[in-house]
């Protein structure tokens, strides 16, 4: 709104007499979240470069434990989503936001502390993955201390954005705010919900779910992290920077308001699609799918939305490069989102569950939708910030090129390498027996997608670096603008809306704290209604009376398993499909999981499951496998975990690791802590015999010897009843 | 923590009817939703719609 028409507006209010505020923009803060997005940008993909190239040469972990797969996989995802679109998050809010809002941050002093507590927040994960403090579940591996960090900090974040808010000089919250308000405390329930661990020291927890519940609440979190951290603040930030850039409103209004009750309404139910076949209970499988084909609806919308607010306006999108960035992220999301719904039909996922058509899905999602937005927001403020004009439209023009080829190399190859895999994996021969029995051929077979893949990914990151170059040399031509002033009327105390004001308006759009209370139960219920249930219903989750609780040294070697991050790359889920209980054996139960803190599921197989991997080798296969896969698996892309044999497993702990399960609920025998170290060492003692016998000696207490004996208990349980008639 | 939920959602008499009350109300706020989209009135729409460009250097913002 213009001042003229702010004036006759608050013509109740003091400034009838045309007194109007005066008031300055914090653009250091804006400023600041830039500098950290792109820093971290370069460092999350080129971690993510490294980890692509791990594929082909597995020597790239340099033989160090700091920097293979398992450890480093978890510190790309975490970076390029919580540092590189987190800290863009941020930057897109703090400059929207003020400008919404006709008013200055709440307080420079939150704004300070949310910066640098979010930095170290990223800092002390860069540091704590790498060492393999893991809690084991994706995307929320960091452990419990941090954890708290984390909420306490986005707490920071929350205050200080409704205290803008509050003091806003604009009655109207544009829908761009919804969106950001939505974000805030649906990302606010996600963490502290799916962050529910035991802590039984200062950075090691187990997740007070187990098994199948644990599986539900986690990807209930992970579908909706994407959805409330990747999705609903970028869509806020299209809402406000597209209309900018293209200089004319957003095409439809009316259609952002269903947009955004629709989209954090329907969003929260479809988390379940990531665990279809899985042993999850139908109702829950079927719920995320119906609720997933639903979004196509809200997703399209916006989608559209924003494409045609471009509309009359194409001949610029053409010359100019942020444009041209915004069309590729809003078309990006239109594809992401209509593969997602397909890949929710159970005919679908059957094919690319566990496959590279996931991550080729993710990165169209990661590299288009927030990348390319991300780098138009880039584009469209750094010269705004310094007052001048961007330093080369040819290497903006570039930039976007060869992003774009980035892409292209990205995604093709990981749908191919994930198509042809997953078809391997599924072929009999006439006689019935699978073609490629041997998992490793289906590896070997697409290697040559993976060196794509990753010469995407480096064409991507090189974009990057010219942004980088062109947006400093802008930054140096001209100088930083600390604050902008600006002028506005203070909204009048007693407002009467006229009779044509609608309820929504009344309610929510003029009401921050309603929006705040109704976008909170909206996408609680979805939740509740799905992750309650398996609580209370004990059909839910059958009891298989032969499963037992680990043994101490089986849940140390479980501890490394998920030290290790080895759920990256193998999974333990055997799908009721006749492909897969032939390869791996009988299908997964969900009883045989109410001892998993966390659930081990997995949601990658660049390895074979391992669900039934016990027994199926002896000590001895497993001892040379992780000493070097390719002695026992020629080819095999595996790192060697030379490690394993020189570190000693926890005693020290044990006692607490035991108490920790029983409190979470696991039947070990009262007292039993005090007896555990004694028994685990026994069951030591028994594997290095054993190895001894075919010629390796080996102390005890080495980790490998736990390692074993968590391998070889996979899945055995319910081989100790014979089935029934 | 989780005995502590379900004992007490076991004790609520008629928790079955709860979904539907849920649906009910979903339903009627999307249907009040769209009534108030069609209903709108356009020029209040499109003022609303001009919020972020009104925010410009060109006006309110003295750069």
């Amino acid at each position: 709104m213009s001042t003229e028409t702010m004036t006759k507006k608050g013509s109740t209010s003091p400034a009838a007499n045309g007194a109007l505020d005066t008031f300055y923009y914090d653009n250091s803060i804006v400023r600041n979240f830039l500098v950290a997005t792109t820093i971290f940008g370069v460092i999350g993909m080129s971690v993510g470069l490294l980890v692509a190239c791990q594929f082909f040469w597995p020597d790239l972990n340099f033989g160090i434990q700091y920097t293979t797969f398992g450890r480093i996989r978890p510190l790309h995802t975490n970076a390029v989503i919580f540092a590189f679109v987190g800290n863009g998050i941020f930057a897109g809010v703090y400059y929207s936001l003020q400008r919404l809002c006709k008013a200055r941050m709440f307080s420079d002093l939150l704004s300070k502390i949310h910066f640098w507590g979010w930095q170290l927040i990223i800092l002390s994960a860069a540091i704590t993955l790498p060492l393999g403090l893991t809690s084991g579940k994706e995307y929320a591996e960091l452990e419990w201390p941090i954890d708290i960090a984390i909420a306490l900090i986005w707490v920071v974040f929350g205050i200080n954005m409704f205290g803008t808010i509050v003091k806003r000089r604009e009655r109207h919250l544009y829908v761009a705010i919804w969106f950001f308000i939505a974000t805030f405390v649906t990302v606010a329930m996600l963490h502290i919900v799916n962050s529910f661990e035991l802590p039984i020291s200062f950075m090691k927890s187990y997740s007070w779910y187990a098994g199948v519940q644990d599986a539900l609440v986690q990807w209930w979190y992970g579908h909706n992290a994407v959805a409330f951290f990747l999705t609903t603040p970028y869509l806020g930030l299209m809402y406000y920077f597209i209309p900018k850039a293209a200089n004319r409103p957003v095409y439809s209004y009316r259609l952002s308001i269903i947009h955004f009750w629709a989209l954090i309404f329907i969003y929260i139910w479809a988390g379940p699609h990531h665990l279809l076949y899985n042993s999850l209970p139908n109702w829950a499988q079927s719920l995320g799918t119906v609720f997933s084909i639903m979004l196509i609806a809200p997703s399209w919308g916006g989608m559209l939305n924003g494409l045609l607010t471009l509309r009359g306006a194409w001949d610029r999108v053409r010359e100019d490069p942020i444009l041209k960035f915004m069309v590729v992220a809003v078309t990006c999301y239109g594809m992401a989102t209509f593969e997602g719904p397909l890949l929710s039909l159970k005919n679908f996922n059957a094919i690319a569950h566990f496959t590279d058509w996931i991550v080729a899905h993710v990165h169209v999602g990661g590299l288009g939708w927030n990348g390319f937005l991300t780098f138009a927001m880039l584009y469209y403020l750094i010269p705004r910030l310094y007052g001048t004009e961007l330093f080369s439209k040819k290497l903006a023009n570039i930039h976007f090129w060869i992003g774009t080829l980035g892409i292209v190399f990205y995604a093709v190859p990981m749908y191919w390498a994930g198509f042809v895999q997953s078809l391997m994996w599924k072929q009999f021969a006439p006689e019935g027996t699978l073609v490629y029995s041997n998992f490793l051929e289906t590896v070997t077979q697409i290697l040559p997608m993976y060196q794509l893949r990753a010469f995407g990914g480096a064409l991507y990151l090189t974009g990057v670096f010219i942004m980088i170059y062109n947006l400093v040399k802008t930054a140096n031509s001209g100088s930083f603008i600390k604050e902008t002033k600006a002028e506005a009327a203070p909204l009048a105390k007693e407002y009467k809306p006229s009779p044509s004001e609608h309820w929504h308006r009344r309610i929510f759009e003029w009401r921050p704290f309603n929006l705040l209370i109704w976008s909170l139960v909206a996408v609680a219920i979805g939740g509740v209604i799905e992750i309650v249930p398996t609580f209370l219903v004990k059909s839910n989750v059958p009891t298989i009376s032969s499963v037992e609780p680990y043994t101490p040294l089986e849940l140390n070697g479980r501890d490394i398993y998920v030290r290790e991050g080895c759920y990256t790359c193998h999974s333990q889920m055997v799908r009721s499909f006749r492909s897969e209980t032939e390869r791996y054996g009988e299908y997964a139960k969900a009883g045989e999981f109410v001892y998993d803190h966390p659930f081990q599921w997995g949601s990658k197989r660049t390895g074979p499951d391992l669900l039934r991997v016990g027994g199926k080798y002896p000590h001895s296969w497993h001892y040379y496998h992780m000493l070097d896969p390719t002695s026992m698996s020629p080819g095999s892309i595996m790192p060697p975990y030379p490690w394993l044999f020189e570190q000693n497993w926890d005693k020290e702990m044990t006692p607490a690791k035991i108490e920790a399960m029983q409190t979470l609920g696991v039947p070990y025998k009262e007292g039993y802590a005090k007896e555990a170290v004694a028994d685990a060492e026994k069951q030591a003692a028994l594997i290095a015999f054993d190895l001894e016998t075919q010629g390796i000696k080996v102390v005890p207490d080495k980790e490998i010897i736990a390692v074993i004996a968590y391998l070889q208990r996979l899945g055995t349980d319910i081989k100790k009843v014979e089935p029934e008639n | 923590m989780l005995k502590f939920v379900k004992h007490h959602m076991e004790s609520i008499v008629g928790i079955e009817v709860f979904p539907l009350i849920s649906l009910v109300i979903f339903f009627a706020f999307f249907v009040g939703l769209f009534v108030y989209i069609a209903r709108a009135d356009k020029k209040q729409i499109d003022e609303i719609s001009r919020i972020p460009l009104d925010s410009n250097a060109d006006n309110h913002e003295l750069t």
